[in-house]
């Protein structure tokens, strides 16, 4: 009793003194798991070689080092740990996003069906051996697609709570889609078809490339802006409609502009990662553990959670064993315990 | 500042729903009005026709004779706050952040709450003597606490008028007195009050007005001396109600007589 005392009052006092040294560990996290990454794999480099790489890059200089470490960090490497850092962050932010709006901390990204959704667009490409940049745009329009069709499903069941709605909603019309994408797996290709496709299910980092992340930066960009400018108003957003609605917001607008920027951000990392469940159910978990509920606080720990945690899963995956592990088997066999851990440990996080 | 809220013949509920009708009252600043009414007689959804959050269904609804319905949820959250009844808590906010988002309707949508907001915040706890709860998680103090914050939270909305739906249901008997006292000490500040509950004897205790509602009506208003009478009571709840004075206490009370649920042999 007086330890959970104790961690309340450390978690409460004062929203702006403390935060600096619960930021930290987020953050620390991140560049740690960032050097660790870069520098393990197939080809030892040395955590020293990395930074020396970068550093000659960044500056135009030469690194002094060989051709082949040069190409391992800065071809292969980079764009990688790049690519988990943003899509990592992106899902994470687009968690804490929906599981505020949806005042539910068992929400995640795949609730509004937005998975889902990407994940036919895709596969639905990759059936039809559309060339890669039309399967992220059709990724990215199942995604959208799929939370406008249950977005428009929640308004037109009345009279109930709006958020149930479309908790409800996401889920039937995720069913629908898995239930496609089931059936486009019978119809594929065996031999050509249907390994792309369940890989592509699965998740995975190893086949982006720089040109995907160039593509997808610009709509990661977009989707970020509207959580940063109006981080504040996201606490409102996680009270009852009609309270929030009394304390003077327009909840209406603002939902459709978080629902938006976080269905963007989600579209936009599976259209070119694949599907990599759990993060955005577990980061934000966590995140509002170490730093607390204020959206101001949550935004950035998640943010940062979520590019160390997805770094930290891919580096394991394509270390542990002589071929890759797709990424979502990884999430979800630590995300799923770890969740079922908080899950019986920790009731803080959410009452 | 001065504030009327003015209902005439007013119609609520849900288009194809109606929960009452014919509804005229008016609150002004420095009076406490008190809603009585059996459980389903419509008084929350009248409050949040009141409150502007469902539409009218007629009927004129005019905040200082203005159209209620031509305000934006800000300018109007700036005149009126709500105390809704606080069960529901979702993520472990601190009180101080929880009262802080009744600056809301002062805040642009891109800021965050300033150092002058926070000190609105803080004098609100203070206004109720709860400044000692500010850092607590709200999650995690009791119904009655919340009750308060939540009320801390419509002061800091620095509004003219407050709307209380049953502010003291789920309280216990000492917390049920504080917060009547709190809501005369608050009209007499300058606040108008609005404030439903189930026990008549709260209306002696805070109210300057009563109105009792039965199956979405009004079926009488006035002061608590003149409607809230032993006959109107058995009417409203259809049970005998004795209403005495009692001299200790300074009002009168209100207790059930419970004759007729005498044990058969």
């Amino acid at each position: 009793m007086t330890r959970q005392s104790a961690t309340q009052a450390r978690a409460a006092s004062g929203p702006q003194r403390r935060v600096w040294p619960v930021m930290a560990l987020p953050a620390l996290a991140l560049v740690v798991l960032v050097l660790v990454s870069l520098a393990i794999g197939k080809y030892d480099v040395s955590p020293g070689e990395v930074a020396a790489v970068i550093l000659a890059k960044l500056t135009g200089t030469q690194s002094g080092l060989s051709t082949t470490v040069e190409t391992v960090v800065w071809q292969v490497r980079v764009p990688r740990v790049l690519a988990g850092l943003l899509i990592g962050a992106g899902l994470s932010a687009a968690g804490a996003v929906y599981q505020g709006l949806f005042r539910n901390p068992l929400v995640s990204p795949d609730i509004l069906g937005v998975s889902a959704g990407a994940s036919l667009g895709a596969v639905a490409g990759i059936f039809l051996s559309l060339p890669v940049m039309a399967i992220q745009g059709l990724s990215f329009l199942g995604g959208l697609g799929a939370v406008a069709l249950v977005y428009s499903i929640g308004l037109a069941v009345r009279g109930r709570d709006p958020a149930l709605a479309l908790v409800l909603a996401g889920v039937a019309v995720g069913a629908l889609l898995g239930a496609c994408i089931s059936l486009l797996k019978v119809l594929a290709d065996p031999y050509n078809q249907l390994p792309a496709i369940t890989f592509w299910l699965l998740g995975s980092l190893a086949s982006i490339t720089q040109g995907d992340l160039a593509s997808i930066l610009p709509a990661m960009a977009l989707g970020l802006l509207p959580m940063v400018l109006l981080r504040w108003r996201m606490n409102l957003m996680s009270l009852d409609d009609e309270e929030a609605r009394a304390l003077g917001v327009e909840t209406q607008r603002y939902r459709w502009i978080f629902i938006a920027a976080a269905t963007l951000l989600t579209a936009s990392a599976v259209s070119v990662s694949g599907v990599v469940g759990w993060i955005g159910l577990l980061v934000p978990h966590i995140a509002r553990m170490l730093v607390g509920p204020d959206f101001s606080r949550l935004l950035p720990a998640s943010l940062m959670l979520g590019a160390a945690y997805l770094i930290g899963v891919d580096t394991l995956a394509r270390s542990i064993a002589a071929i890759e592990v797709p990424l979502g088997i990884l999430t979800a066999a630590i995300g799923a315990p770890f969740f079922l851990y908080i899950l019986m440990t920790a009731r803080r996080g959410w009452q | 500042m001065a504030v009327t809220l003015e209902a005439i013949d007013l119609a609520f509920g849900y288009p194809r729903a109606p929960v009452g009708r014919d509804v005229s009252l008016s609150i002004s600043t420095g009076e406490v009005l008190c809603l009585l009414g059996p459980n389903g007689c419509g008084k929350t959804t009248l409050f949040k026709t009141l409150l502007g959050l469902i539409p009218s269904q007629g009927g004129m609804l005019r905040l200082d004779g203005r159209d209620v319905a031509s305000f934006s949820r800000p300018e109007f959250a700036r005149r009126l706050g709500y105390v809704p009844q606080a069960n529901s808590a979702y993520f472990p906010f601190s009180v101080l952040e929880v009262v802080l988002m009744g600056r809301a309707s002062r805040i642009g949508a891109f800021s965050t709450p300033s150092a002058s907001d926070r000190e609105a915040a803080k004098a609100a706890l203070e206004a109720l003597s709860i400044s000692h709860l500010g850092p607590r998680l709200y999650t995690a103090i009791s119904g009655g606490e919340r009750q308060m914050v939540l009320i801390a939270r419509a002061l800091a909305q620095e509004p003219d008028m407050i709307v209380m739906d049953e502010p003291t249901a789920s309280l216990d008997f000492g917390n049920q007195a504080r917060v009547l006292e709190r809501i005369r000490a608050l009209a007499a500040s300058g606040l108008a009050i609005v404030l439903s509950t189930h026990d008549p004897g709260h209306a002696y205790a805070c109210a300057d007005r009563v109105a009792l509602m039965k199956k979405g009506r009004l079926v009488a208003l006035g002061t608590p001396a003149e409607v809230v009478t032993p006959a109107r009571l058995k009417e409203l709840y259809g049970i005998d109600v004795a209403v005495a004075f009692v001299e200790a206490a300074g009002r009168h009370v209100c207790a059930p007589s419970l004759t007729q649920v005498d044990v058969q042999p």
